[in-house]
């Protein structure tokens, strides 16, 4: 009887939802028994709360765990259990590569290294309240040079010739970059100089936790074929890129809903 | 509330500014101590203490200096009150503890020194301390460069703490004790006499069993009180009137027993047990010690100047003659284990203890940022604390709010790590 009955509960099929708010986007991971069938993801914009309703539209609440920045906002409104981005992208790696040991994740705001044992965070750094080297810094810098986001790392991985960066802050950055642009600097070099820049910022992070193989590399920012050729030649390691590298957070979520990972 | 605005007038103080300033602590006041459930109801009184800091106990300091008595700010708990206390005179610690400050504080010292140093010397600059003005005399110490500094430029009494624990450096600091009461003597007119220092250790020792009490209350499971909440019995520590203090901690103390006999408590049974070490919290900073109790973990124990450092040890109390009291207050001073230190073995050793004591689950080492002792002597702790497979996280931050959001997500990944 009981062995049916834990059999009958496997069968069950069980719809899991994650949703990881963070500063720039949304992400919702729908799963089935462990299963991912279907995502989205939407800018986070200046109502992220509506942003919200309108992606998991009448989507069923009972096994849906919020993550990343905004979580408290989902937990106020949909009473749903929260967990920090950091656990989440530690579980989320883990079903995407069971190997890993180390997350690096790169959003919109945040940089973060996560040291994954068995399944569990071991040990984690975060940048501080300064943004610098994370996905916002590219984009502000894309924009002072007229690229898109894609362009701006294309324009880079091509460039043969970097000029190199000294200010870390993106404030300081910018104005560093436009007196480059002024000086009649090629916007390619600069491009791969910021890029480079930007690597010196994860290397210190990745400095400060050590790391172990199998890398996994997600967040917005590892959508960047640059930054993830320069990382893996700076660290001789090759990164495990999840096919869509900004819903492991969710994708940590939704299986943490399921009851399966704790 | 009473009234106190012609007194900050009288004061030569900024009563405007004053204004927005106790506003602005009472706000913050309200989102962290003010927004909890289930407070004791004796902590009404620490509450008012500190409410009041401004206030009541300024009215009282400027009475007691029409008697004759000196009133002397201190800003370490390195300074010994019992001595000040001896020759009559009434030592309060000062530190800042508030944003508000900060940019005044930056005017003139620079933005790159600790918030408690620009916090103190910003409410001096913005006119907004009632007590710079009553202040008989400022005693400082040498616990780090920042501090030293400062107090060369506003000329306060400074007494050397020494950086190493040997004999050689116990007799400079047992120098700096005597030194210590000879000015104070000479603020006062008043004779240090072995009858009246006796009196007032007696005093402080009271004062510091009724907070070892207190703590030892915290041992049990779940506590029968926040941190946040002992946090405050600490500030108003820091700035009443020791023997009245007492009495109200020793009142709360027993509410806090029975609360244990009846199972009341802000947490539940199985609570995760944090510890904080570090730097201190003083009057205007719930901002960490909220957070942690926010995400649901109790903070059982704060190994820091508001802490553990400031009532462990009593002074010995039998010496009947005055260098022997002297010697023995030198003694129980030095074993204040402040990250000033090198090498700093007992701190390790101390911390040890209070990890089996209060049976902790994790330790949040609290850094005030540009606190250069504290932030590199974490790496020795974090060291003790990984031989143990302690959960441990370093969290470095100022008094301002921008940073709350990357916080949270910091403190709470580390609560999902404590078992």
């Amino acid at each position: 009887m009981t062995l049916f009955s834990s059999k009958w509960l496997k069968e069950e099929l069980i719809r899991t939802v994650g949703i990881d708010i963070g500063s720039r986007t949304i992400k919702h991971v729908v799963m089935e028994n462990s299963n991912l069938i279907g995502y989205s993801i939407a800018d986070t914009g200046i109502d992220p709360l509506s942003n919200l309703h309108k992606l998991i539209n009448n989507e069923n609440l009972d096994h849906l765990v919020a993550t990343g920045y905004g979580r408290y906002l989902a937990h106020i409104h949909l009473k749903c259990p929260v967990i920090t981005e950091i656990k989440a992208y530690a579980v989320g790696a883990n079903f995407l590569f069971p190997n890993c040991r180390t997350v690096l994740d790169i959003g919109g705001q945040d940089s973060k290294i996560i040291r994954v044992k068995d399944g569990k965070v071991e040990d984690f750094e975060m940048n501080d309240k300064c943004a610098a080297g994370t996905g916002k810094f590219l984009e502000v810098m894309a924009t002072t040079l007229g690229f898109t986001i894609d362009e701006f790392s294309n324009a880079a991985a091509g460039s043969a010739s970097a000029v190199s960066i000294s200010s870390m802050c993106t404030v300081f950055a910018e104005s560093e970059v436009v007196s480059l642009i002024a000086r009649g600097e090629d916007r390619c070099s600069i491009a791969l100089g910021l890029h480079q820049s930007i690597l010196n910022r994860i290397i210190a992070l990745v400095g400060r936790t050590g790391f172990e193989d199998e890398i996994v590399f997600g967040g917005g920012v590892a959508k960047n074929r640059c930054i993830v050729t320069l990382l893996e030649k700076r660290l001789r390691k090759r990164m495990n890129l999840p096919k869509e590298p900004q819903i492991v957070g969710a994708i940590g979520a939704a299986l943490i809903a399921d009851g399966c990972v704790t | 509330m009473p009234n106190h605005e012609k007194m900050w007038s009288e004061l030569g103080m900024d009563v405007e500014l004053h204004k927005e300033l106790l506003q602005s602590i009472d706000n913050t006041f309200q989102q962290t101590v003010g927004d909890q459930k289930n407070r004791p109801e004796g902590i009404k009184y620490f509450d008012h203490v500190l409410h009041e800091s401004h206030g009541e106990r300024v009215a009282e300091l400027i009475e007691a200096r029409k008697d004759g008595r000196k009133f002397i700010g201190t800003f370490c708990i390195y300074v010994p009150e019992e001595i000040a206390m001896a020759a009559d005179a009434i030592p309060v610690a000062l530190c800042g503890g508030t944003q508000f400050s900060i940019p005044y504080g930056e005017k003139m010292f620079p933005r790159d020194i600790c918030p408690l140093i620009k916090s103190t010397f910003g409410l001096a600059l913005s006119k907004t301390c009632p007590y710079g003005p009553i202040k008989d005399l400022g005693v400082g110490e040498t616990t780090c460069d920042a501090k030293k500094k400062a107090w060369d430029v506003v000329n306060f009494h400074v007494m050397e703490v020494p950086q190493k624990k040997g004999d050689l450096d116990f007799a400079l600091w047992h120098q700096a004790v005597v030194d210590f009461k000879t000015r104070v003597e000479q603020l006062t007119g008043k004779k240090v006499e072995a009858e009246r220092l006796s009196a007032a250790i007696k005093i402080m020792n009271e004062k510091r069993r009724a907070l070892q009490k207190l703590n030892e209350l915290r041992k049990h499971d779940p506590p029968p009180i926040s941190g946040l909440d002992a946090l405050v019995v600490m500030q108003a520590a820091l700035n009443d009137e020791p023997v009245r203090f007492t009495e109200h901690l020793q009142k709360l103390n027993a509410e806090l027993d029975e609360r244990i006999r009846s199972g009341v408590s802000p947490f539940s049974k199985g609570v995760k047990r944090i510890m904080i070490s570090g730097c201190p919290s003083v009057m205007g900073n719930w901002k960490v010690h909220s957070l942690i109790e926010k995400t649901g973990a109790a903070i059982v124990i704060d190994e820091t100047c508001t802490g553990t450092r400031y009532f462990e040890n009593l002074v010995e109390d039998g010496k009947r003659d005055i260098n022997g009291q002297l010697s023995a207050l030198a003694e129980r001073y030095m074993k204040i284990n402040c990250a000033c230190f090198s090498p700093n073995n007992e701190r390790m050793e101390s911390i040890e203890k209070i990890i089996n004591a209060y049976e902790v689950n994790g330790v949040l080492q609290y850094i005030l940022q540009y606190c250069h002792g504290y932030n590199v002597e974490a790496i020795r702790v974090a060291n003790v604390l990984k031989k143990r497979n302690m959960p441990n996280i370093k969290i470095v931050t100022d008094y301002a709010e921008e940073d709350i959001g990357q916080l949270r997500t910091r403190i709470d990944a580390f609560l999902e790590q404590v078992a």
